[in-house]
């Protein structure tokens, strides 16, 4: 599959083969192909591990949709869907986009010399009808995807402790954090190139 | 035993960005060495990594952990023309500086000033922010890296320009965008799995 599958960055930007981006992503091959492989491992894994295929897309989605990015957005929306999310899911994932909206970074820093650039900005909670459909596992993910897109340095124990309290492992935590991160690199590697293919 | 929140043993938090060494303290348990496979073992990718408990917990989830440190080496080592190392540790360091993680924001400062030799540029750089004016070259790298990292993004054609104007050519562009998109990778995890500590205390 590796040899012929689509790269999901050069389908996001639009780079066709022999185009002077498709070049100049070829100049740092092994970067082109692990990104991929990242996804690959994140969203089709090859053991389901911790995390249900919805669940991952489901995030995906809502990171995607927080980034305000519409064709990485209905990228991973399509891929939820095909994960056989239900309408239900895919509304509660829309209301949840609308209502945790923000812009980031912002937060707290230790005290000290740099508290005089803490940023205020609100933490995020689902609302009841939304969590009524996520459920509480997704619920919590939703909840701790906010925090790492919008506000990730005032991230504190806390924040894991509800997540193993609602019902996710150590292990499902590493890879809720890892969809999350490894999305905040390829949505701006998608977004950063397409500016640059958009400007000859 | 049910999965648990590490409590960090008593440590010195640092308050300012610096370049000085760093430790980084787990809150989730990595995994025991002498519980690691020869699949959690090879995701290292280095063998030395495995004393890092920053690593034996991300090799909890070894395929995303194996590519995601395939990505990070070739976007910052690759010798392949384009943006010099030096700049490279620059858009790292601003991302990080931008987001607020302490612990990244030292390991590539110190990287930066090293293949830089421009240890007050980049300590102004710590000191006082993305905003510090360290020449038109470096400003635009900053500015750039900065601009990707706000959410949503606000990175724009004018910041291509900027860049060029500067003498960037579109590798080297290509470089400063994977360079900051990757530091918004890395501080997510580094913020949101554990703290920094002062080396030794």
């Amino acid at each position: 599959m590796t040899g012929t599958e689509t790269d999901v960055i050069d389908v996001l930007i639009g780079i066709a083969p022999g185009s002077p981006l498709d070049a100049i992503r070829a100049r740092r091959p092994e970067a082109r192909t692990h990104a991929q492989a990242t996804y690959r491992a994140l969203f089709a894994p090859q053991v389901p591990g911790d995390v249900t295929a919805q669940e991952r897309f489901a995030v995906g989605a809502f990171v995607a949709g927080l980034h305000s990015d519409a064709a990485i957005a209905a990228f991973y929306a399509a891929g939820l869907a095909a994960a056989g999310a239900s309408g239900a899911l895919r509304e509660a994932l829309d209301a949840a986009i609308a209502e945790a909206g923000a812009h980031g970074p912002y937060g707290r820093y230790p005290a000290g010399p740099l508290s005089r650039e803490d940023v205020s900005g609100p933490a995020y909670r689902a609302g009841a009808e939304t969590r009524r459909v996520l459920g509480r596992h997704l619920a919590a993910a939703f909840e701790h995807v906010h925090l790492l897109v919008f506000h990730p340095r005032d991230a504190l124990p806390g924040a894991l402790q509800a997540l193993l309290d609602a019902g996710w492992s150590t292990t499902g935590i590493v890879t809720l954090s890892q969809i999350v991160a490894f999305l905040s690199f390829q949505i701006r590697v998608v977004a950063g190139l397409r500016t640059l293919a958009g400007r000859p | 035993m049910p999965d648990t929140v590490l409590v960090p043993p008593d440590h010195t938090a640092p308050v300012t960005f610096t370049r000085a060494q760093l430790e980084w303290l787990p809150w989730l348990e990595p995994l025991a060495i002498e519980a690691m496979t020869d699949r959690h073992l090879a995701s290292l990718v280095d063998a030395a990594r495995v004393k890092s408990p920053y690593f034996r917990l991300l090799a909890r989830d070894p395929d995303a952990l194996e590519a995601r440190t395939r990505t990070d080496k070739d976007i910052f080592y690759n010798p392949d023309a384009g943006l010099p190392r030096a700049e490279r540790e620059l858009a790292a360091a601003a991302t990080s500086r931008f987001n607020g993680c302490l612990y990244c924001a030292s390991v590539h400062a110190r990287f930066a000033a090293t293949y830089s030799k421009r240890e007050a540029d980049v300590q102004r750089l710590l000191d006082d922010g993305v905003t510090a004016d360290l020449g038109e070259r470096w400003n635009a790298i900053v500015a750039a890296s900065v601009a990707l990292t706000a959410t949503p993004m606000a990175f724009g054609p004018e910041h291509v320009d900027r860049l060029r104007r500067a003498g960037l050519d579109d590798l080297a562009i290509a470089d400063v965008i994977q360079a900051a998109a990757f530091f918004n990778w890395a501080n997510r995890l580094m913020l949101s799995l554990g703290e920094p500590a002062a080396a030794g205390a």
